[in-house]
């Protein structure tokens, strides 16, 4: 959730017209600017002020939820979901935005492919730095959890690899999502899809709660696979559904980077 | 009894902290002129242009604008201004039409009357045809235009113009200087900071010539150069750097060693190249030109103007 | 003189609406859609397991919660980039300075195209909540007022502040430190009540959170936590200091 909420108005901010050359500075600003830093760190506050709020605040008027048969507390329910949700959101917010900008604005592309260095490595490259990004934030999540009792330590160890695959899934679709966009306004689209997947991923109730219809849908959805993931490993059970949702995420890293590739390639070398 | 100036100012200062912009410059501008502040980045003509038009307050000394007070009647006169600022603020998400239609409601036109000088104003800038389109694909000089007709849109008496070329090509910078001259030929007042020589003698009848945010000289473009220099300038470029300043003693009225050429100040620009060649002197290049304001601004300040 | 204070902040208002045509429906989302999926999500999704609050549903709870924070939201979300995009970029306010639109003007203008956007969102999502039972008095009728009410109070400090920055990187650091903590401790999702004192004080000074009792308070038919005077002057002393930091930052910027 780096961005949910915030995003939106930053977003709506953009989309809100500073086109071209505008966003050009705006985006350059950001990364250079002194609070760099600072904002860069602070992104990591966001999951836990969430997590403080629902998983705690309202988890006091919940009490138990079932987790795979038995009950557990709320925000443990919610922690899991918040640290998947955190891993996507880090790995998208580099991958769309970074991307796009470098694609339509800088050119960086066009100077890069000059080089010997192929599409598939720009790709690969792109999503390295995102992962970086994204576990930054996950691994710091993870520290969080383990301190309030949310998870063990051997909960945290198994689950920060499955972060890691969930950033790598959702960078490389971010990727090749963004080799689509026609223009800022287009972040709009992509910023409420976000902003659905968060709200209904089993990220805050049990998806057997959903109409049925309802919940076959969200079952076709990557972020519910993320989430389930980093809850089995995280609080249990364990069992070989796991490697289902794992097989989802693979799946879907290998598209994203095959499309991103294809495309940029396209993109550029026409 | 004459009319009063429609720009009047004596002893006018502004200062930021420490920094003097402007230092106590005393100005005239008498309706229908097109007057010319000229003077290198940093002499003080933006901040001048500002306190114009009404946006930044003097720190000392008057200034009356349409026999106004600009501080305390800063709305009444901006509403018969027409200011048309060094960096464009066109509103790039809205159309061409609707940038001219929006800036006038804010001088409180009809919707109607705004929608009929959007359109009158877009034919005299030659833009009608991309009324519709979006502000962004327009070139600079097209977008210069579209500003220049928005500062239109209200019927201004004065027009405020603050390095309206700069950035241009000389195709779009002699289109703009057309237009300018037929909206003086309407009889409105213009008023302009260039660091252009060409520009301030192409629109100008009368300019001041700013430096360290004083007025150095002022008068018609012709006055000046007949005041500060002579009719024409020889330019005599030499090979090596033999110092032939010295050898030149006597040549035309006065000498000017720049650099990499020296300028000879003379009335008679072929006799001086005559009397340069009697003195056995062989230099490898020759031009002999009318005089410009350049050489006016170079013989007051000892510096060029355009870096 | 009145009059042409008039004329001007109806020119600015007009030039914001003639912007927003073209992103009306790219901004339909944000306004009229997010909030109603957030009401299900956590409303019903979460409402489930919560069970009575004070009384009434979970869902019943949260409804006037996330209409006033949608408001607050969508406020500082027209008040960040976009004002500094009119110092920086587009420099909009730069060419109304040139006109006799005055910096009052401009605030005013603008703060009036807030509640061209606020009111129709707040009555829509009072609509469709009212079909989901969401409601439980007529007092409902008062929260696109006080909605505006939050708009006001919350928008004007931020264009104070974005009039002040010349890196939009601080705005990253407002939405972290001061949206998104206001959004999730200020009554919005849980009673500030169950929070330490420390984080109850916080809660009393954010505009959000007397935006979100005095809606709660109208949506349910009870009496707010405190005297409704104390909430609503709370709310006229944040839009009264924030109208003051905005001129003097206005002005301060369109000085040089």
């Amino acid at each position: 959730m780096t961005v949910m909420v915030a995003g939106r108005a930053v977003r709506r901010g953009i989309s809100a017209g500073r086109v071209g050359a505008v966003v050009n500075r705006n985006v350059g600003a950001l990364r250079s600017g002194p609070a760099y830093w600072l904002v860069l760190l602070s992104g990591f506050f966001e999951p836990l002020l969430y997590l403080l709020s629902i998983g705690v605040g309202v988890g006091a008027l919940v009490g138990m939820v079932p987790v795979g048969g038995r009950m557990v507390d709320y925000a443990v329910f919610v922690a899991p979901a918040m640290l998947a949700v955190s891993a996507m959101s880090g790995a998208l917010a580099e991958t769309t935005f970074n991307v796009f900008w470098k694609f339509k604005y800088a050119k960086t592309y066009d100077a890069v492919l000059a080089t010997p260095v192929r599409p598939v490595e720009i790709a690969l490259g792109e999503l390295t730095w995102a992962l970086v990004r994204c576990l930054f934030y996950t691994v710091m999540f993870l520290v969080v959890m383990v301190v309030l009792g949310l998870t063990s330590a051997g909960g945290a160890l198994a689950a920060f690899p499955a972060t890691a695959l969930v950033g790598v899934a959702f960078g490389a679709t971010g990727m090749a999502i963004s080799t689509f966009l026609r223009g800022w306004q287009d972040f709009d689209l992509l910023t409420t899809g976000q902003f659905t997947l968060f709200l209904f991923s089993g990220t805050f109730s049990p998806v057997q709660d959903y109409p049925v219809v309802f919940e076959v849908i969200v079952t076709l959805t990557p972020l519910y696979h993320a989430v389930e993931l980093v809850r089995g490993l995280a609080v249990g059970p364990l069992g070989w559904t796991l490697l289902v949702h794992a097989a989802y995420l693979v799946v879907m890293a290998v598209c994203g980077l095959w499309v991103a590739s294809r495309r940029i390639e396209k993109l550029l070398l026409v | 009894m004459a009319e009063e100036p429609l720009i009047y100012a004596r002893g006018l200062v502004k200062r930021f902290g420490e920094f003097t912009a402007v230092d106590g410059i005393d100005v005239a501008v008498e309706r229908g002129e097109a007057f010319g502040f000229l003077g290198p980045n940093g002499a003080g003509k933006s901040s001048t242009m500002r306190m114009i038009s009404c946006v930044s307050a003097p720190t000392a000394g008057e200034l009356r604008i349409l026999g106004m007070d600009p501080v305390r009647d800063g709305v009444a006169i901006r509403g018969r201004l027409g200011v048309c600022p060094q960096l464009d603020n066109l509103d790039a998400d809205l159309s061409v039409f609707e940038n001219l239609t929006t800036y006038a409601r804010y001088f409180g036109l009809s919707r109607a009357e705004a929608r009929r000088r959007a359109g009158e104003l877009l034919e005299f800038v030659q833009l009608a045809d991309r009324s519709a389109g979006k502000v962004e694909p327009l070139s600079g000089g097209m977008k210069r235009r579209l500003t220049i007709a928005r500062a239109m849109v209200n019927d201004p008496e004065i027009m405020l113009l603050d390095e309206p070329t700069t950035g241009l090509d000389p195709q779009a910078r002699h289109l703009l200087w057309e237009r300018l001259y037929q909206l003086k030929q309407r009889g409105v007042t213009l008023v302009l900071t260039t660091h252009y020589m060409d520009e301030a003698e192409q629109l100008c009848d009368r300019l001041v010539v700013m430096d360290g945010g004083r007025i150095v000289a002022e008068g018609s473009p012709r006055e000046l150069i007949s005041r500060y220099s002579t009719p024409e300038v020889v330019e005599l470029r030499f090979a090596d750097g033999v110092d032939v300043a010295a050898k030149l003693d006597g040549v035309g009225e006065r000498v000017d060693p720049l650099p990499d050429r020296l300028l000879v100040y003379a009335r008679d620009g072929d006799a001086a190249v005559a009397e340069v060649h009697r003195r056995g002197l062989a230099p490898s290049s020759v031009l002999v030109r009318r005089s410009t304001l350049e050489d006016v601004f170079l013989h007051l300040t000892g510096r060029t103007l355009v870096e | 003189m009145a009059s042409t204070a008039v004329m001007s902040t109806v020119a600015v208002l007009e030039r914001h609406l003639t912007l927003y045509r073209r992103l009306f429906w790219a901004s339909a989302l944000s306004s009229f859609v997010l909030p109603v999926l957030f009401l299900v999500s956590i409303g019903l999704g979460v409402g489930g397991y919560v069970g009575d609050l004070d009384g009434v549903s979970y869902l019943q709870w949260i409804v006037p919660g996330v209409m006033a924070s949608t408001a607050f939201q969508m406020a500082l979300g027209e008040t960040t980039f976009p004002v500094l995009g009119d110092f920086k970029w587009t420099r909009g306010y730069h060419a109304m300075r040139a006109t006799p639109v005055r910096i009052g003007d401009m605030i005013a203008g603008q703060v009036l195209f807030l509640m061209v956007r606020v009111l129709p969102q707040t009555v829509v999502f009072l609509l469709v909540v009212l079909l989901f039972g969401g409601l439980r008095s007529w007092w409902s009728v008062v929260t696109p007022l006080v909605c505006a009410a939050v708009v006001v109070a919350s928008a004007l400090p931020v264009m104070g502040y974005a009039a002040r920055i010349d890196n939009d990187g601080y705005f990253a650091l407002l939405f972290r430190f001061v949206m998104i903590p206001m959004t999730l401790f200020a009554g919005v999702f849980f009673p500030v009540a169950q929070m330490p004192v420390a984080a109850q004080v916080v809660a009393w000074v954010s505009p959000l959170w007397h935006g979100v009792e005095l809606c709660r308070a109208a949506t349910l038919g009870v009496a707010p936590p405190w005297p409704i005077w104390a909430h609503v002057l709370c709310l006229l002393a944040w839009s009264a200091g924030g109208a003051w930091f905005a001129m003097r930052g206005f002005a301060r910027r369109l000085a040089v």
